[in-house]
């Protein structure tokens, strides 16, 4: 017989309890598809699985009081794609989650889970830092907002305590002449684990001069990074040649990426460099209202 | 009888295939789809240890576990002596095979098996492997082939010694093997060379990569008696080596061929099923044994990986006049890497009069190598159709015009002994120079790579039994696994003999008890080989119901014509009776001397070597060094198609592996000789994005020792990919990638290394 | 903890089964209920061998729990089919002979039919990029990719059946 215990409350209350309660290792399921893999890999043996997908409100979009999105924590990625309002706002973030494994793993993965899976190679969550996006996070001691770059403290650790999890994101309103994009770099064109990862926000003036932007990198450190000298290039600028080259050489600069199965050390500070061109260049286009395709 | 390309009605039409409802409703039975009362879930335990020394296995804790019901290490297998035979496209020792299915003193890869567990459920047979208590002495090792060749490498067997050298080997190395061809004056010949190019190539392993992992179901009796239900390429093959590896007389061995999910060379061997039937026997209940995904890749059969060094010298005008070639080709564990076929594919194409070709068998601590479609070929035709390329361009010479001036043809003797006959290479060429992609320009920014490929095909024994039912629908029974639509083949070379609707003859594949023996599905044969023992089963079968219907006449046999599946009174008896169709003659067959059934066994041969040539266009992200291939046109002299839709199937899936052997997949190694990407995540075979379209193109010169023509398909076109992708990139980019994989990284890298 | 009880509707029947919480929802359909057409090839949700429908959208098996299953319901390749009549999909998958060994099949086939249930018209790219993560060694994707443009065809009352 097993030891393995299974519940899936419909509270957050109820959550809370069964995780603070628990006496060995906790695992929260939303989509499973990095749980179900490591499970049966044996990397985790857990002693309760509490599925949440049935506390009310962790699926589905809703527009915030703000004017902003709410996200659940536990919407499953071909959602969030359907969304219509969200990917007219927040493209990058879509289409980064979107980019996460097969249309099989779309149909289960969620923003929840790529960010607390804490890879640093997750694909939706350069664009989820790049939004400046919020976790709502609940637990024990109630309800608290976090950014999501506060999260991910290592491959596969993060800062939410035993008791805690992740109950929705909330994205800011979207002021006019603002876009985002991300990109990453694979050895195919899908299912593969991103070698580089890059999510750029942007929000230009009329003259198409950027005023404020937030540059993130995946796959580069052993979390996703933030990287404001990256930013501070684009800041005062219109994305000329100058502009560009030292974006390159400021992604290339902050990546810190190690030598593994998917990349090297070399080739990864190059790809950072280019990503953050390219993925630049959709932004700016998104936010000057010239293109509404995807960038994959 | 040969039979005349006009008159065919059913060979070279595409029906449905007879297994094929069953394959779209999830209803085909797989090996691991098999259950059988009582089943256990058998489970090996896996070395963590790319080489160590097995000092002692206590299993008492594992064994004390309820719920375990047996366990089993080598000491319950026979430790068997060295014995070479010749199966399918190889040599193979079955003492090798042996200590590769359960390792004995010493563990030589990652993922080597050491022990075996059989419990009621997986969960159990899981936690009993833990409890395994395996004590290693942890020896240095070697991944490399170059590396395992030096003077100090560490050795992984005592009593290898290097075969082929003279003076006799003295020491113990990790070379099995040297093989050499020679022809005619290679020194003479680059002399009289006015161009010369050379080259040093590298390939990595790459896995066979089947969906299917391997899977059996084994029932042992307790009269000795045992079942295995296996998806493999050959059931004889199964019950051979399951017999020798367990001492058994193959009459107690029966074995039920269950669908095969992708074999592609690699479902030549066994790794399962002794262990199953050990494990059975010990608990005396069925065991199932599935592998993981991981223990496919880390315990299972990849081709070799290697190194080839290619040098060729030419006249002015094209002319070869020398040809040299050093291959060192990765074994895995135990000797038997195909370096044979890699020695004589590599110039098999062309007409050369000096030749001199070096090959090393070389063992190292990865897994023992498998077959993996045209074994050998792939990996010395890239290096060879790369520096063939390369020469084009040093003479300035359109690389399809090199290729004409060279080509083998009918009568060319070869560096390697035999004299092509009936070859049909130059036909595929006129087809290349004949085709639109040939013909189009390269878009801008894209490049243009062709590459040639040869591959022997081989026959060998086949049995085929055809029935006329006593409806007159018919069924046809052989011992070929189908592995990719040989049911549909079959039926339709039979339903053209017997002149009838292909819908009324259905194919099936018999077990090892039902039918006589049929060599493996391997080497490109089944469709000659055992479509050779059909066709001839079905035309005793006409011969039979010739005699049948003179003898209802009461006319000479002679006098009898058999059309469209009808006897016809013939010659001065023409029309004096009404015509006996096949259902008539079933439904009188116990008057006219019972069940109407002919069983052939063949042992073919001649079976028509195969060519091919492909076209591909790249493009090439320089930033990120992404290639993406554009167009794709694969061209093969296939001798007849009989279901020209399978045979485009095996061409285009034969090109889409050498895609992504040329581009994306690899064994990593991490410093502990682990291998870092067991999983289809990060071993990266083409998706459905990654390709285009791949345009098969047929070339029909039917080969004569068939009686419809047909030679092998399946293997060929996996031989020229990788030479016309890094041809495209060389023509896209300027850069030429001689190591494989052409993998994003590299290619940047060379890139930015060529400035 | 003892096995957990659970109701679904699978291929339009309701169901009901006992599984253990580590028991995929493949697991269960295989050894459990004994529905084999959904096959394993990774168990790591690469391959898409194990793909199903769950309550309309397209999932691989292998990465959901058995337990996750209460109240859903389940369409799997047995249930692709109406009865004797089989879908434009497995129809067309057979007239182009877009199968050869036939293992990834099952799974080729559902993630088809979601697509084409989501979007009735695919481009070439669009199909590519949806059976992405339905590995294929066989065929090269050439005719997997034919049969399901003109399945989709079909369905739109453009080709014959």
């Amino acid at each position: 017989m097993s030891s393995l215990s299974y519940a899936a409350p419909t509270t957050v209350d109820e959550a809370v309890k069964l995780l603070a309660g628990a006496s060995g290792l906790a695992k929260v399921l939303s989509g499973g598809t990095d749980l179900l893999v490591q499970l049966r890999a044996g990397r985790l043996k857990p002693d309760l699985i509490v599925d949440t997908k049935k506390i009310p409100g962790i699926i589905g979009i809703r527009k915030g009081s703000d004017g902003g999105f709410v996200i659940g924590a536990a919407t499953p990625g071909a959602e969030v794609e359907a969304n219509a309002e969200l990917n007219a706002a927040w493209p990058g973030i879509v289409e980064a989650l979107d980019l996460i494994g097969s249309t099989q793993v779309q149909g289960r993965c969620s923003l929840a889970g790529n960010l607390c899976n804490a890879s640093p190679a997750a694909d939706s969550v350069p664009a989820l830092f790049a939004a400046g996006a919020i976790a709502v996070v609940v637990g024990g001691k109630g309800k608290r907002e976090v950014p999501v770059e506060q999260i991910p403290t290592g491959p596969g650790r993060t800062s939410l305590g035993k008791d805690e999890f992740i109950l929705e994101f909330k994205l800011p309103p979207r002021g006019a002449r603002s876009g985002d994009a991300y990109l990453r770099f694979i050895p195919r064109t899908e299912m593969d684990i991103a070698v580089v990862g890059c999510g750029i926000n942007v929000t230009l003036d009329e003259k198409g001069v950027c005023t404020a932007a937030r540059v993130a990198l995946g796959a580069v450190s052993p979390t996703v990074i933030m990287v404001p000298e990256a930013a501070q290039v684009l800041v005062g600028h219109t994305l000329d040649a100058d502009t560009l080259a030292k974006l390159d050489a400021a992604a290339q600069a902050a990546a810190k990426p190690i030598t593994d199965k998917r990349g090297t050390v070399e080739y990864r500070k190059k790809v950072a460099g280019v990503l953050a061109r390219r993925v630049a260049a959709i932004a700016f286009d998104r936010a000057q209202g010239k293109t509404n395709g995807k960038a994959h | 009888m040969n039979y005349v390309a006009s008159d065919l009605k059913v060979v070279g039409t595409r029906p449905v295939r007879p297994d094929g409802v069953d394959k779209v409703t999830g209803r085909a039975v797989f090996a691991a789809d098999t259950r059988a009362a009582g089943m256990l879930w058998g489970k090996i335990k896996r070395s963590p240890h790319a080489h160590a020394r097995i000092l002692s296995i206590d299993t008492s804790k594992a064994a004390a576990l309820p719920g375990v019901k047996a366990v089993v290490t080598a000491a319950d297998f026979p430790d068997i002596p060295s014995e070479e035979a010749f199966v399918g496209e190889g040599p193979m020792n079955f003492r090798d095979l042996a200590l590769n299915v359960m390792a004995r003193s010493k563990a030589l890869y990652e993922g080597h098996a050491i022990a075996a567990v059989a419990a009621t459920t997986q969960e159990i047979a899981d936690r009993a492997l833990e409890l395994i208590d395996v004590q290693y002495e942890v020896l240095p090792f070697v991944i490399d082939v170059e590396a395992a060749m030096a003077p100090d490498a560490p050795i992984l067997h005592d009593d290898l010694f290097t075969a082929g050298v003279n003076p006799k080997a003295e020491k113990p190395s990790n070379i099995a093997k040297v093989v050499t061809f020679k022809k005619g004056d290679v020194e003479a010949g680059f002399k009289d060379a006015e161009v010369v190019v050379e080259g040093r190539y590298t390939t990595q392993p790459v896995h066979q990569a089947y969906i299917e992992p391997h899977a059996c179901l084994a029932s042992y009796q307790p009269d000795g008696q045992v079942s295995i239900h296996a998806s493999s390429q050959g059931h004889f093959m199964v019950r051979a080596y399951t017999a020798k590896l367990l001492g058994m007389d193959m009459a107690n061995i029966r074995v039920n061929p269950a669908e095969i999910g992708g074999g592609f060379g690699g479902k030549t061997l066994i790794y399962l099923e002794p262990v199953a039937v050990a494990l059975s026997k010990k608990a005396g209940r069925p065991v199932k044994i599935q592998m993981t995904r991981e223990e496919v890749f880390r315990g299972s059969g990849p081709t070799s990986g290697a190194t080839v060094e290619v040098k060729i010298g030419a006249k002015k005008d094209g002319t070869i006049v020398a040809a040299q070639q050093v291959l060192k080709y990765q074994a895995g564990a135990f000797p038997g890497s195909p370096i044979g076929p890699g020695c004589m594919c590599g110039f098999a194409m062309y007409d050369l009069p000096n030749v001199d070709v070096v090959g090393y068998d070389v063992v190292s601590n990865r897994p023992k190598v498998a077959a993996y479609r045209a074994p050998g070929a792939p990996i010395t035709s890239f290096a060879v159709e790369s520096a063939i390329d390369d020469l084009a361009r040093k003479l300035g010479m359109d690389p399809l015009t090199l290729r004409e001036k060279n080509a083998a043809k009918n009568g060319t003797k070869t560096h390697y002994g035999p004299v092509h006959q009936n070859i049909g290479f130059t036909a595929v060429l006129d087809a290349v120079k004949a085709h639109p992609h040939w013909k189009t320009p390269v878009k801008d920014g894209q490049g243009r790579g062709l590459a040639v490929g040869f591959w022997f095909n081989i026959g060998g024994e086949s049995t085929a039994t055809v029935h006329v039912n006593e409806d007159g629908s018919v069924t046809v029974a052989t011992g070929s696994p189908d592995i990719g639509g040989s049911r549909a083949s079959m039926g339709m070379m039979v339903a053209e003999v017997l002149g009838i609707d292909v819908a009324r003859v259905k194919a099936t594949v018999a077990d090892t008890a039902s039918i006589g023996f049929t060599h493996l599905t391997g080497g490109s044969r089944v469709t000659f080989a055992t479509g050779m023992a059909a066709t001839q089963a079905a035309e005793k079968v006409v011969d039979d119901l010739k005699k049948r219907a003179a003898a209802t006449w009461e006319i000479p046999v002679e006098a009898v014509e058999w059309k469209d599946g009808k006897a016809y009174p013939a010659g001065s008896n023409a029309g004096a009776f009404e015509p006996l169709d096949l259902a008539a003659l079933a439904l009188k067959a116990a008057r006219t001397g019972g069940p109407i059934v002919a069983e052939v066994s063949v042992n073919a041969q001649g079976a028509g070597a195969g060519f091919g040539a492909h076209i591909c266009d790249v493009s090439v992200d320089k930033e990120t060094g992404h290639v993406t291939i554009e167009r794709y046109t694969a061209v093969q002299d296939v001798g007849r198609a009989i279901h020209p839709s399978y045979v485009e199937g095996q061409i285009q899936g034969g090109a889409a592996q050498g895609i992504g052997w040329a581009l994306n997949e690899e064994y990593i190694y991490n410093a502990k000789g682990q291998m870092e990407n067991p999983g289809f995540l990060d071993y990266r075979v083409p998706v459905a994005s990654d390709v285009p379209m791949i345009e098969a193109v047929l070339v029909e010169v039917p080969n004569p020792r068939h009686p419809f023509g047909v030679r092998g398909v399946g293997e060929v076109p996996i031989v020229p990919p990788m030479a016309a992708i890094g041809n495209a990139i060389k023509s896209a980019t300027g850069v030429r990638m001689p190591d494989l994989p052409m993998s994003p990284p590299k290619v940047r890298a060379a890139l930015d290394a060529a400035g | 903890m003892a096995k957990q009880h659970v109701t679904a509707v699978i291929n339009g029947e309701e169901t009901e089964f006992l599984c253990e919480t580590q028991q995929t929802m493949l697991d269960v359909l295989r050894d459990v209920i004994g529905l084999t057409g959904s096959k394993e090839g990774c168990a790591s949700g690469d391959c898409g061998a194990c793909s199903v429908i769950v309550d309309g959208r397209l999932v691989c098996s292998c990465l959901m729990l058995g337990v996750e299953a209460e109240g859903k319901t389940i369409t799997t390749i047995e249930g692709v089919a109406d009865g004797e009549t089989l879908h434009p999909v497995q129809q067309k998958f057979l007239e182009h002979a877009a199968l050869q060994c036939g293992f990834c099949t099952p799974g080729l086939i559902v993630a088809a039919k979601a697509l084409l249930d989501e979007n009735p018209n695919p481009t070439e790219t669009e199909a590519r990029y949806w059976l992405a993560g339905n590995l294929c060694r066989c065929t090269g994707y050439d005719k997997v990719i034919r049969a399901v443009m003109d399945a989709a065809a079909v369905m739109r009352g453009e080709a014959a059946r």
